[in-house]
């Protein structure tokens, strides 16, 4: 349809009363969504009837199960920077969300998820399916609303995509009772611009602003920290031209990965309980420390009475509630960080930090020494997930989309993985939901079909949602999939070896074969043991123009380091199993 | 050091806010001592005055959490010394009592309550006052028989001599017009 054809179809059913349905169809569309995520139940079918005949307007995908849906809708959402959707039913079609809302409220992913609800003279009766998805899921959503009335869903979904996408995003979940959705309305529909009582962004304080640059024009070892802030508010090139400006070395945040090119020469690697040794040492030797969009997870910070208590802290960063929540800072500058560092930019000096990089640089050396080389080139027969990251990003050149899960195999994905572009890392940060990858993957590819995406999984997180290779299968979805198979929940493992006394209750885990499984799928695949075979079939893997499946057996007991034991303070990290006391 | 603190939030008056609020409490296993919700001086804004005991710390941090939820205006806290604020309480006792003994009447005089309702079988009495004064109240009454107790929450003034929210708000219209005007100009290259 062309935009004239568009316009007339739009005036002439302006005055056209149409179904709330189709109300929820044209909303979605009017907020330019591509692509829906779901499954359909008694309670949204409506809605599916409505999207039927708008089908070549808005694609749907078909998963097969909602939670799939929703991560799905997640790895869209990182991906592309737009808003994932997601479109299930009521009760456990609902509930069935509510996992990957939890994971998209924590790791600030903006998602609108629309639930179908029982008629609204029903709630409350316990009727079939009803289940209270908004008081359920009221402490996981920035924001939540019920319509039961049709005249509702254009200006409510208006809200809920500017809700979910402005300030610091986050998921928004919209339940729509049955009668709204048969129900008539005389449809207009007005993006959303302002809410009365919602701030999405405080304007920029200058004192503070002044105040800051003083700091950093006068630090003697500054480091910054910035984290997936950067990525929302699309601060990549303002971060690396205030680095570069400034001479600052800088550390990303799990989420922060890709942010900046891993090869940039200020990039000192990852903070965190396992990240790269040199960031985690130096922040308790740095006398300042520049918080960009992140907010001091306890992984990052470990033991709070001993972090960076020697440094002058400034927290640049959108949400206030983030400020002084877990750090104490000296300058708070809140707002969007790209206009923070903007014109931060043009109050600090040009300097350079050559002594106090080559610290940072003689960490690193330490850590190649003691990790790194032995992690890639392991003297055991059993392959090391670092050799297998490592190897697919020189495959790719550095230019893939990497989705991982979480444990061993997310770790070991992001300290081996190289980025040369942003919103080129997907992972479940703050939640840490196993069963993540394989669905957000998904999303990731549909919302950039031009990359390619690999995902790392372990043999345990892909059993959580290995389903959704129904969905890979189904959509002939070029998505390469990586499991790294050590036929244990590999970190849990870890920790029961280092600090329970190697008592490994309850995780050696049974795996199917999962290339058979795969080509049940009629997905090919194929299964590497040893060393001499992973290159080629890396290769076969990358080439294949559909999906892939690779299953690579692992060293069963492999463990990842450095590793800052849980409240251990950053510069006790250990960078080898004889370490720990 | 833990204290009795006031929380006071302003917003808008939507169904399930207040669910929205107290959560905030009890993910952090705050107890909340008393609460009240009605409507503000300005139409169509509700007032919350929440009274928790807890380390400022925590208060300051749930007030933010509070503030950051969308339909929330404003949200502030005060200590019990920055804020005027008094609760109501009824005492349901026997007529009877009443009428035997004088020595209710002054109990009554003495802590400047007020009958509300006397019937042959039950008079019901009003007294508005901090909680110990209520509480002393009640104390006194036990003797005779209260059939019935309750008491509000509570509502809380501050001392500053205007209501903060009306200047609040007009400063954030001026915020809310500037940002809609960027946000319109921003939103074409979507």
């Amino acid at each position: 349809m062309t935009a004239k054809d568009k316009e007339t179809r739009r005036s002439k059913q302006q005055n056209v009363e149409i179904s709330g349905s189709e109300a929820v169809i044209r909303s979605l569309i009017e907020e330019g969504t591509e692509i829906i995520f779901g499954y359909p139940g008694g309670q949204i079918m409506p809605v599916y009837d409505a999207l039927y005949d708008y089908r070549n307007a808005l694609r749907h995908i078909l998963t097969r199960h909602e939670q799939g849906a929703v991560h799905a809708a997640q790895g869209y959402a990182r991906a592309t920077g737009k808003v994932g959707v997601c479109l299930v039913t009521s009760g456990p079609g609902a509930t069935n969300l509510i996992t990957g809302i939890a994971d998209a409220m924590i790791d600030s992913t903006p998602l609108v998820c629309i639930t179908g609800q029982v008629a609204s003279h029903l709630l409350g009766s316990d009727a079939f399916q009803e289940s209270d998805v908004i008081g359920i899921s009221m402490p996981v959503t920035k924001w939540n609303f019920q319509i039961t009335s049709p005249d509702e869903i254009p200006s409510t979904l208006a809200q809920a995509f500017y809700i979910a996408a402005s300030g610091r995003p986050g998921p928004v979940l919209i339940d729509i009772t049955k009668d709204a959705q048969f129900g008539k309305l005389k449809y207009k529909y007005e993006k959303c611009h302002k809410i009365r009582s919602y701030i999405p962004e405080f304007p920029v304080n200058k004192d503070k602003l002044n105040q800051a640059a003083e700091l950093i024009n006068s630090a003697k070892k500054p480091f910054l920290l910035f984290g997936q802030g950067v990525i929302l508010s699309g601060a990549e090139m303002e971060l690396q031209h205030f680095i570069e400006k400034t001479g600052i070395p800088a550390a990303w945040t799990l989420l922060g990965l890709s942010a900046l090119n891993t090869d940039h020469p200020l990039n000192m690697g990852m903070l965190g309980m396992h990240g790269n040794y040199g960031p985690n040492i130096k922040t308790n030797e740095c006398d300042l420390l520049i918080a960009v969009g992140m907010r001091f997870d306890d992984r990052v910070t470990g033991n709070l009475n001993t972090y960076a208590k020697q440094a002058k802290i400034i927290h640049i960063e959108i949400d206030p509630a983030e400020i002084n929540k877990i750090v104490k800072t000296d300058v708070a500058l809140l707002g969007d960080a790209k206009r923070i560092l903007r014109m931060l930019k043009i109050l600090v000096k040009k300097r350079k930090h050559p002594a106090w990089i080559k610290e940072f640089n003689l960490a690193r050396e330490i850590e190649n020494k003691k990790i790194i080389q032995s992690d890639l080139n392991p003297v055991n027969a059993g392959l090391s997930m670092a050799e297998i990251v490592n190897n697919v990003a020189a495959l790719t050149n550095n230019t893939a989309i990497v989705v991982s899960d979480v444990g061993q195999n997310q770790m070991a994905a992001a300290r081996y993985s190289k980025f040369t572009s942003s919103r080129s890392h997907i992972t479940s940060g703050g939640l840490g939901t196993m069963g993540f990858g394989l669905p957000a993957a998904i999303g990731a590819k549909f919302g950039m079909n031009d990359r390619e995406v690999v995902l790392f999984v372990g043999d345990g997180g892909m059993q959580m949602t290995i389903q959704e290779l129904g969905t890979i299968a189904q959509e002939n979805l070029p998505v390469k999939i990586v499991i790294m198979n050590n036929r244990f929940l590999g970190m849990v493992r870890q920790w029961q070896e280092l600090f329970f006394e190697k008592r490994y209750s309850f995780t050696e885990i049974f795996s199917p074969d999962f290339v058979k499984v795969a080509d049940a799928y009629g997905i090919p695949g194929q299964l590497v043991k040893e060393r001499e075979n992973l290159e080629t079939a890396l290769q076969t893997m990358l080439s294949a123009k559909g999906p892939y499946l690779l299953e690579i057996m692992v060293e069963k007991e492999d463990n990842i380091f450095p590793m800052v034991p849980a409240g251990a303070s950053v510069s006790d990290i250990l960078l080898c199993a004889d370490d720990v006391k | 050091m833990k204290q009795e603190y006031i929380i006071s939030a302003y917003s808008e008056n939507h169904i399930g806010l207040l669910n929205r609020i107290t959560i905030i409490f009890t993910r952090r296993k705050v107890n909340i001592e008393s609460i009240t919700a009605s409507e503000s001086a300005i139409e169509g804004i509700s007032k919350l005055t929440i009274v928790v005991n807890d380390e400022k710390d925590k208060v300051v941090n749930i007030t933010k959490q509070i503030e950051k939820q969308v339909e929330v205006l404003k949200a502030f806290y005060h200590t019990n010394d920055e804020m005027i604020f008094q609760e109501i309480a009824l005492y349901k006792v026997p007529t009877q009592a009443l009428m035997e003994t004088n020595q209710l009447e002054t109990l009554i005089r003495q802590h400047n309550a007020r009958i509300l309702e006397i019937t042959p079988e039950y008079t019901v009495i009003e007294k508005t006052g901090h909680k110990e004064e209520t509480q002393e109240l009640f104390d006194g009454l036990v003797e005779y028989g209260v059939l019935q107790f309750i008491r509000s929450g509570r509502v809380a003034i501050t001392r500053s001599p205007i209501e903060k929210l009306s200047v609040f708000l007009n400063e954030r219209d001026a915020l809310l017009e500037k940002m809609e005007s960027r946000s319109r100009l921003r939103s074409p290259k979507k």
